[in-house]
């Protein structure tokens, strides 16, 4: 019913969209996968109008339409989950359910609250959420505020005759697993009354729930798979043009590690709203995984052992010394390096150079008297590009206009050009494509045999097992379960996610 | 042009929107110049007067540059301070009150030593820039330790300078006649007084603290990136409260430029500097929202600024033209620096 052919989409110097051909039945759920700029979020974009073809026809039920803006498009009956939640957090649920389409309740320029909220129960019960419509968004889990953007798109479906498409960009990416099953359940059960297309990174969720799936390469759709015949190996193979090595995490490289001398030991800690009681010791070459939940407590506690949150009881101890004041200032100054998860907001200063980025850390090395040493700044700088085969033209180069894996290269450079031999992840390979990823594991390896402590908080399970030598399962901020995760004798998934939920 | 034809590789090369930020200052400052020489011409053509395009201009002349590099001195000092301060993505409006108190300051220390250069009361022109240190360091507390934003924190203690330059002259004029110290603007070095090239030295000065300091590389990364600049393990709080102290000391040397330019310090010595300062930076195409921009566009900033004041008085247009110019000027500049794709509210 809703079909895309031969779409066409150039920005200045790119090819974005190479001649796409694109459907969507009744009811089904297609699936959209490809690497990081393989043309997944402009073909969103122009589905749900927020982009305009340069060619190609878009038909809904065989008529030609153009959409000028998502407006135009949710007048069609094309609607949009975002994966950056767009709700407005200081306005209540109802309020941000009927944002923009609050006049069908006004009366005499007033609006009627009560038939707002009657009507925002309505959108809820179909998303099966039991909240009160009247609280305010900011009080809901990230959970719950994903539903209720669900619930904001199937107004749709009283506003529009006709079928419903819906997009949905990495609804799971904040998820829980058990929550990422709601969710699927839902999805399926809504197929009766809307088509959905469903983005993610993860794989597996897009096979369990896909009818089909569009698998896209610089620009073009490569493959078209239905459930039946896909594979995740065959799928990632057409992602990349390439196998993904069997050795994915580098575990052949993975070494064992003195267990003594911890770098970091954290004795009965606790910072109230987060974690409790939590102990635990990193020493030199190991990797750390914490396992959780979103809101387990494994941010906190990376934040905890940076510096910038201060535990409310327990000890923190690094490198021997019981650590009384906590300030990131101080946690730099003792070798820890924090590579935060997002990356453009704390990871890399857009506007400074490569040079200038990588030594942010550390200007008291490259200065005396407070007056910098560029020509030693560069030379570093020049020095660590070669290392980690960083892609850049020059170390003038303005951060922002690198890549995702080489600005994470970057940020990595900053933390052990400085010396830092504690180095705190925290979803480090969120949002890079595959082959950055592996630089990363490459990274991650490298680090531990310079005899760096690594805590980590990884983007999937697989990753996190594949990596880490040992894990630590979290629940609720509450400690559940330590694994060994030594090469053939790791710990299965099925074993984190039972203490996990 | 259309985004298609822009991609092709062999299509004619585009200046880049980057280019175009960079240098359109620069370029404005260029035909400021070119064109108030043109309406001089089409005066005197209509007069039926004799008049060479540019060579017979009053205004493109040494003697009017030099007036102008007079009244820009002064406001150079003042912008650059600003500049730091916007360059971290706050702003500093205590100019005209922490000029009036460095000005008065300045001038008590003067007369009270001997009121002379030759004696102890050269000490004054440290004094006086220790003050503004001080009252910059002030602003910097309250704005960093009370947490009141940079604009209402600053704003207020610009009140509260003004108030304590009032209390100190009781409302008189303190007359600074010592010629050692006027030389700043009686003497002239290839036709330009000697506050000229104090304030290039000002310049150059702060050039050096932007670009080779880890000071100046802070400023950039707190507006750049303050998070980042937090979990870099930068005490944001002290570098705030640095900028605000240099920016203080520019404030003072922009007070005794003043205060050499007409012998006088008064409480109303401050005045005008906090709309000339601020456009002068927005102008010269530092970005609001920090980490872009820098001393030198503040150059080309406060020339703009004093060239369209000085050339509208020579073509004959009344204040109000002048006035009305500068603040289509201001929001022209920012709205070319915005990139307004990547903005999507303004609050």
């Amino acid at each position: 019913m809703y079909e895309l052919q031969q779409i066409d989409k150039h920005f200045p110097g790119v090819h974005a969209l190479k001649s796409i051909d694109f459907k969507i039945g009744r009811g089904e759920i297609v699936g959209l996968v490809g690497e990081n700029g393989a043309g997944k979020s402009t073909l969103m974009k122009v589905i749900y109008g927020a982009y305009q073809p340069d060619g190609g026809t878009v038909s809904i039920d065989g008529t030609t339409v153009r959409f000028q803006n998502p407006r135009q498009a949710m007048d069609h009956g094309i609607g949009m989950v975002f994966q950056e939640q767009s709700l407005i957090t200081n306005l209540t649920v109802a309020e941000n359910i009927f944002l923009g389409f609050e006049q069908q309740f006004v009366r005499w320029g007033v609006i009627d609250w009560k038939a707002l909220t009657a009507a925002a129960r309505a959108q809820l019960a179909k998303v099966k959420l039991d909240i009160d419509p009247s609280i305010v968004t900011a009080q809901l889990s990230f959970a719950q505020r994903q539903l209720v953007e669900l619930a904001k798109v199937l107004t749709l479906e009283e506003r529009v005759d006709g079928d419903l498409v819906i997009l949905l960009d990495e609804p799971t990416s904040v998820l829980a697993r058990e929550e990422v099953e709601l969710l699927f359940q839902l999805v399926r059960d809504l197929t009766s009354r809307a088509s959905f297309i469903f983005v993610s990174h993860r794989m597996d969720e897009v096979l369990e729930l896909s009818d089909r799936i569009y698998v896209m390469k610089d620009g073009e759709v490569v493959d078209v798979v239905a459930q039946a015949d896909a594979q995740v190996e065959t799928i990632q193979h057409k992602m990349v043009g390439r196998d993904i090595d069997k050795e994915y995490y580098r575990e052949q490289k993975q070494q064992d590690y003195e267990r003594t001398n911890p770098l970091v030991s954290f004795r009965n800690v606790s910072h109230a709203g987060s974690f409790q009681d939590i102990s635990f010791d990193l020493h030199a070459g190991e990797v750390l995984c914490l396992v959780g939940t979103e809101g387990s407590g494994r941010e906190a506690i990376l934040r905890t052992v940076f510096g910038l949150d201060t535990p409310t009881s327990g000890t923190v101890q690094i490198k021997g010394e019981t650590i009384t004041h906590f300030n990131a200032q101080s946690g730099v100054a003792r070798g820890i390096g924090y590579v935060p998860r997002e990356r453009k907001v704390e990871g890399i200063v857009s506007g400074m150079s490569v040079y200038e980025n990588m030594t942010i850390s550390q200007m008291g090395n490259y200065a005396t008297g407070g007056i910098l040493k560029i020509g030693e700044e560069r030379a570093l700088a020049r020095a660590w590009i070669e290392k980690l085969g960083i892609k850049t033209p020059n170390e003038h180069k303005d951060c922002a206009g690198l890549s995702g894996g080489n600005q994470q290269k970057v940020v990595l450079a900053k933390w052990r050009s400085g010396g830092s031999d504690i180095i705190l992840l925290d979803h480090p390979t969120r949002g890079l494509d595959i082959g950055a990823k592996e630089d990363v594991y490459e990274m991650v390896r490298g680090m531990c045999a310079d005899g760096v402590g690594i805590i980590l908080v990884a983007d999937t399970l697989e990753e996190a097992i594949g990596l880490s030598h040992s894990i630590i399962v979290l629940k609720d901020g509450q400690f559940q379960q330590r694994f060994e995760g030594m090469p053939g004798d790791k710990p299965t998934l099925f074993d984190l996610v039972h203490h996990m939920i | 042009m259309s985004s298609s034809t822009a991609a092709l590789p062999d299509g004619p090369r585009r200046i880049s929107r980057e280019t175009l930020v960079k240098w359109a200052p620069l370029l404005v400052l260029v035909v400021l110049v070119l064109l108030f020489p043109l309406f001089e011409w089409l005066e005197d053509f209509r007069d039926g007067k004799d008049h060479i395009y540019l060579l017979d201009s009053r205004f493109l002349s040494i003697r009017n540059f030099a007036r102008i590099a007079i009244s820009a001195s002064p406001a150079l000092m003042v912008a650059i301070g600003v500049t730091f301060i916007i360059l971290m993505g706050s702003i500093d409006l205590s100019m005209e009150g922490t000029v009036s108190v460095c000005a008065v300051m300045f001038a008590l220390m003067f007369i009270g030593m001997g009121g002379t250069l030759a004696s102890w009361a050269f000490l004054a022109i440290p004094g006086a820039l220790v003050v503004g240190a001080v009252m910059g360091f002030i602003n910097g507390l309250v704005h960093v330790k009370l947490k009141i934003p940079s604009f209402m924190a600053s704003l207020a203690m610009g009140f509260v300078g003004t108030g304590f330059a009032l209390l100190l002259t009781g409302g008189d004029r303190i007359r600074v006649e010592d010629e050692a110290f006027r030389s700043l603007l009686t003497v002239r070095w290839f036709n330009f007084p000697v506050m000229c090239y104090v304030a290039l030295l000002g310049l150059l000065v702060a050039w050096f603290i932007q670009s080779r300091t880890t000071l100046g590389r802070n400023f950039y990364a707190v507006g750049g990136g303050e998070e980042l600049a937090k979990a870099s393990g930068l005490n944001v709080n002290r570098v705030r409260i640095m900028g605000f102290t240099l920016a203080g000391v520019f404030f003072a040397m922009g007070a005794l430029l003043a205060v050499g330019r007409i012998g006088i310090a008064e409480t109303a010595t401050g005045n005008g500097f906090m709309f000339v300062s601020i456009t002068a930076v927005v102008v010269g195409g530092t970005a609001l929202w920090g980490g872009i921009g820098g001393v030198w566009n503040t150059l080309i900033g406060v020339l703009i600024v004093n060239v369209i004041n000085n050339g509208m008085v020579v073509i004959g247009l009344p204040n109000w033209v002048q006035d009305g110019t500068l603040g289509l000027l201001v929001i022209a500049a920012v709205v070319l620096s915005t990139d307004r794709r990547s903005v999507s509210f303004v609050k």
